[in-house]
């Protein structure tokens, strides 16, 4: 039954050349299983060119409670952009 | 600290922004049960909704008609997983909602308790419920729960074929021989008045419409959707020369719409409460499919244990 069967996340490479991208998930009992469902349910459109499943179980996400603290520092470094830096109106391009 | 009443500013900040919230983000529990309610009943309507068109598949009268007819209801399938799957996110399980649909505790849409008995049928289906449910689910692609929103932008996607292979099957019948003629226009009158009560009560008497607007759930009034639904439908109906079922439809200059009849109220209670012309034989149908492919399931849960067995049992060798 279902209740046994783990979620897989499904990832799909749409053309080679662009990396795999999320698209959904399904239940299904072993990951062979996944794959053909991944196919059927998320390509009937020639959407993809390669998928990826993976159990949700293995997947660890950050909590976005420490988001302030796991992202926020970057926000005043402003000195890792381009920008940041002058460089005299007769150079064009760098 | 975190206090409840931060993390609601928190979450109102989030809405007001027009950004999404995401499964793990905090949210208020009337949100969640709001959008588990919906999505789920969305996700059942998409899997009853198999059922009138499945029985015309073998019937359709040419390959190309049965291609298509295939195809749409094999995306209804796709759907109803899409949306069982942005439910889940919400914390609830798949067997719990498949139960909720058994047990007849979570509704489906109405529109799919009433028989198709001609093959005009798939083409007013196709016309007008599909079209209704378009221009319920095009706002939905905006909604502010993330899952649900990516769900529908790939629903839509995939609909907007559904509602022309049913304008062309309509168009098609409506040129032929007078029989032909007829067939779609009874379609047409059988499939208005349901097609209407698809966008649910009156703004008036709606109970969940208010908090579903805060919360950027819902776009647009049941009202709303449903004048922009006949105002688009009514000259699609007059350029294939089939008349709308309604003698108080009339164009209101004012408005620039259409004023069109009251709605029959009781006749929609009546099949939402389970006494429609095929509510009965729409459960049985499902119930009939879930105990058939029981065997299924279970052949697949246990080779998939015999091989993770064996395996193990290489791992350890």
């Amino acid at each position: 039954m279902n209740k046994d069967w783990p979620l897989y996340e499904v990832f799909i490479r749409s053309k080679n050349g662009l990396s795999h991208k999320h698209v959904g998930s399904l239940h299904a009992s072993d990951a062979a299983m996944a794959l053909e469902n991944a196919r059927d349910v998320y390509t009937r459109r020639s959407e993809g060119v390669s998928i990826w499943v993976v159990k949700a179980v293995d997947i660890l996400a950050s909590d976005p409670g420490d988001s302030e603290f796991l992202f926020e520092p970057a926000t005043d470094k402003i000195y890792r952009h381009p920008t940041f830096y002058d460089v005299p109106d007769e150079v064009k391009h760098m | 600290m975190t206090t409840i009443a931060s993390l609601e500013d928190k979450f109102y900040q989030t809405i007001d922004a027009e950004e999404k919230i995401e499964p793990k983000d905090w949210m208020p529990d009337d949100y969640r049960k709001t959008l588990v309610r919906q999505i789920s009943q969305h996700a059942h309507s998409e899997i009853i909704g198999m059922l009138p068109e499945g029985n015309w598949i073998t019937r359709a009268p040419s390959l190309k008609r049965k291609l298509a007819l295939l195809a749409k209801v094999q995306d209804e399938a796709g759907h109803g997983l899409y949306l069982y799957a942005a439910c889940e996110t919400l914390g609830v399980g798949r067997d719990e909602l498949l139960d909720q649909l058994h047990t007849g505790k979570a509704k489906y849409s109405s529109i799919f308790n009433y028989p198709t008995i001609t093959w005009a049928d798939m083409g007013a289906i196709g016309w007008l419920v599909d079209g209704a449910a378009i221009m319920n689910q095009v706002p939905l692609c905006r909604c502010s729960y993330g899952p649900y929103s990516r769900a529908m932008v790939r629903v839509c996607k995939e609909e907007s074929f559904h509602q022309r292979q049913g304008y062309e099957i309509m168009t098609t019948l409506a040129k032929g021989s007078e029989e032909q003629k007829a067939m779609a226009q009874d379609a047409l009158n059988r499939w208005w008045w349901p097609s209407l009560m698809m966008f649910g009560p009156n703004d008036s008497v709606s109970t969940h419409s208010e908090m579903s607007m805060r919360w950027k759930i819902k776009r647009f009034s049941n009202d709303e959707l449903r004048q922009r639904f006949v105002d688009m439908t009514v000259p699609q109906a007059e350029l294939i020369g089939l008349t709308i079922p309604d003698p108080l439809l009339k164009f209101n200059e004012e408005k620039k719409g259409y004023d069109f009849g009251p709605i029959d109220w009781d006749e929609f209670k009546m099949v939402v409460n389970g006494h429609g012309p095929c509510n009965e034989e729409r459960m049985a149908a499902r119930l009939k499919a879930h105990a058939d492919g029981e065997w299924v399931r279970e052949a697949a849960s246990a080779h998939a244990a015999r091989k993770s067995n064996s395996e193990s049992r290489l791992k350890t060798a």
